[in-house]
């Protein structure tokens, strides 16, 4: 296989969640990532933070289908880290410029822009679970997040039948989007 | 239209559900209502953001899964201590003695209070609060109120409880382990469960060095549970490792999540952690659990100079109090859960799963 076959292969198999393909991922390039945030002000906590971010962005560019990456996935990873960790510097006021070897880097503001939007989405939606309150958290939780089934759901959640939990669920469901949508359009 | 059918009805449309007929009315209904039309483009777009976030949340349980795993192979570095572990830590190598590092923080906190004009060199029994709690009248009252409410005329005969502290199972036939100091002090003993139900039971083995005892419930009442969620583990646990307890330090359960910070206890003790998390009288003797739902230490006491030096016994020590128990001509014949279900669960369903298994023990 070529380079990009190869990238080509990595990336839907991270759309797919394939864990073998996130591990090899990880082997290749996480020691370069890691020495470039503790050469550079951080620990390795925070590198952890930084190449899971990174991996999330590479997996909603994964799934949105657009696969061409116009370069190595190991360049685009180094520099969506190396975008990640200015900012992150740059908020907690740790300044100065890279210590770095010299690595070829790519533009990936637009990418990260996009992730933000998502990253804003999911913390909104997370917001929203968190405020409508149990049963309902657990209940939309089993069935939208855990996709556990409603016979399966009505047992956990000891309602006498599946009928209940889904009147419940679609309950449930108006109070999550009265949420959702309340903060959803402040932000707009 | 009806909200509620409404919801179904996108539901089903997106998922296609319908048959053709219902699906053909359905359009129509949406082309000649444009207010039924945007609630279900809302309702698309609900769903959808639903969807994205199962997908982002298992992806980024992969994730974990894969940086554990590397963690252990050490191409990932594992995490660093944070705060007051890292300065126990430094201390440690000059003095492998936990009391200095204790004496540190107790000094600490006398230093800002600005109260105190000389600091307790020995640090020793004396400044170790056992957290079993001495209930205070009002909230003797809220909980005879409780009960009340919930017409548990037994408790009438359980009197008032003078102390209270936790316990969790480990066996589902009605074992109970909890602080030696906390049986040492009651003369009748009660547990009772989240839910507010009273049992009573007995002590039928303590040991004071490691401060555990064995509690049975004997009240017919009980009914036996079959499998545990959460696992007792052997093995020590590292250091910095991120851990959570469950106790009744008021008449409801109450969760805290810390740290181990030392992997000794009160002045070297190896058989306890030093761990970091906020306890308060009442938790003595609730479980101390690791991220993967496996029981690792049972809280004991904290250093009462010092703000976040709790103590807690090591678990490979409920396994020795059940031998020794079993030499001591106890013929129950116990056995401690060996599988955790709760790993890779959030925390959310990690207690959802276990708060009914720990227990309020109660006496006087």
């Amino acid at each position: 296989m070529t380079n990009s076959e190869q990238d080509k292969h990595l990336l839907e198999g991270v759309a797919l969640n394939d864990r073998k393909v996130i591990e090899a991922i990880y082997r290749d390039n996480y020691p370069m990532i890691q020495s470039l945030i503790l050469n550079n002000n951080g620990n390795s906590d925070e590198a952890r933070d930084i190449f899971q971010e990174a991996m999330i962005v590479v997996y909603e560019k994964a799934i949105s289908g657009s696969f061409e990456l116009h370069c190595q996935l190991k360049t685009y990873i180094y520099s969506v880290c190396r975008r990640l960790w200015l900012k992150r510097l740059q908020q907690l006021q740790r300044y100065g410029s890279l210590a770095e070897n010299v690595e070829e880097t790519v533009s990936v503001e637009e990418d990260l822009e996009v992730h933000e939007k998502h990253n804003a989405d999911f913390i909104m939606m997370e917001e929203a679970m968190n405020k409508i309150g149990e049963p309902c958290k657990s209940l939309l939780d089993a069935y939208y997040i855990q996709k556990k089934n409603m016979l399966e759901i009505a047992v956990d959640f000891g309602y006498t039948n599946a009928d209940n939990a889904k009147t419940q669920k679609y309950k449930c469901l108006v109070r999550l989007k009265k949420l959702f949508f309340a903060q959803y359009k402040k932000g707009l | 239209m009806d909200e509620l059918l409404l919801i179904e009805t996108v539901e089903r449309y997106l998922k296609g559900e319908m048959t053709q007929k219902e699906k053909e009315f359905f359009e129509d209904i949406r082309k000649n209502n444009p207010a039924i039309d945007q609630m279900v483009v809302e309702q698309t777009f609900l769903f959808h953001e639903l969807d994205k976030q199962a997908n982002i949340k298992a992806f980024k349980h992969s994730l974990y899964e894969v940086e554990n795993k590397l963690a252990e192979e050490g191409i990932i570095n594992k995490s660093q201590l944070k705060g007051k572990a890292k300065v126990v830590f430094l201390w440690k190598k000059y003095k492998r003695n936990i009391a200095v590092a204790a004496s540190i923080a107790g000094l600490v906190s006398i230093v800002t209070t600005a109260l105190i004009s000389s600091y307790n060199n020995n640090i020793g029994k004396s400044n170790i609060t056992y957290l079993i709690d001495k209930m205070q009248v009002t909230e003797k009252k809220v909980a005879q109120l409780d009960h009340t409410i919930k017409e548990k005329a037994r408790l009438e005969s359980a009197t008032n409880p003078n102390y209270r502290a936790t316990g969790f199972l480990i066996d589902g036939k009605g074992f109970i382990v909890t602080n030696a100091h906390v049986v040492s002090r009651m003369k009748t003993i009660y547990v009772e469960n989240n839910k507010g139900d009273y049992f009573t039971a007995e002590s039928i083995y303590t040991d004071p060095v490691s401060d555990l005892a064995v509690l049975k419930i004997n009240d017919t009442a009980y009914k036996t549970v079959y499998n545990l969620p959460y696992s007792i583990n052997k093995s020590n646990s590292d250091l910095g490792e991120q851990i959570f307890t469950m106790g009744y330090p008021r008449n409801e359960i109450v969760y805290g999540e810390g740290y181990v910070s030392a992997k000794s206890g009160n002045e070297g003790d190896s058989t306890a952690y030093q761990v970091s998390v906020s306890v308060n009288p009442g938790n003595s003797g609730g479980p101390v659990l690791n991220k993967n739902g496996e029981i690792i230490g049972i809280i004991t006491s904290k250093n009462s100079s010092a703000d976040g030096v709790v103590f807690a016994a090591k678990s490979k020590n409920i396994y020795k109090l059940i031998e020794a128990a079993k030499k001591n001509g106890d013929t129950s014949n116990i056995k401690l859960p060996n599988n955790t279900g709760l790993k890779g669960l959030d925390r959310v369903q990690q207690i959802k799963k276990m708060e009914d298994y720990v227990f309020m023990v109660v006496g006087n």
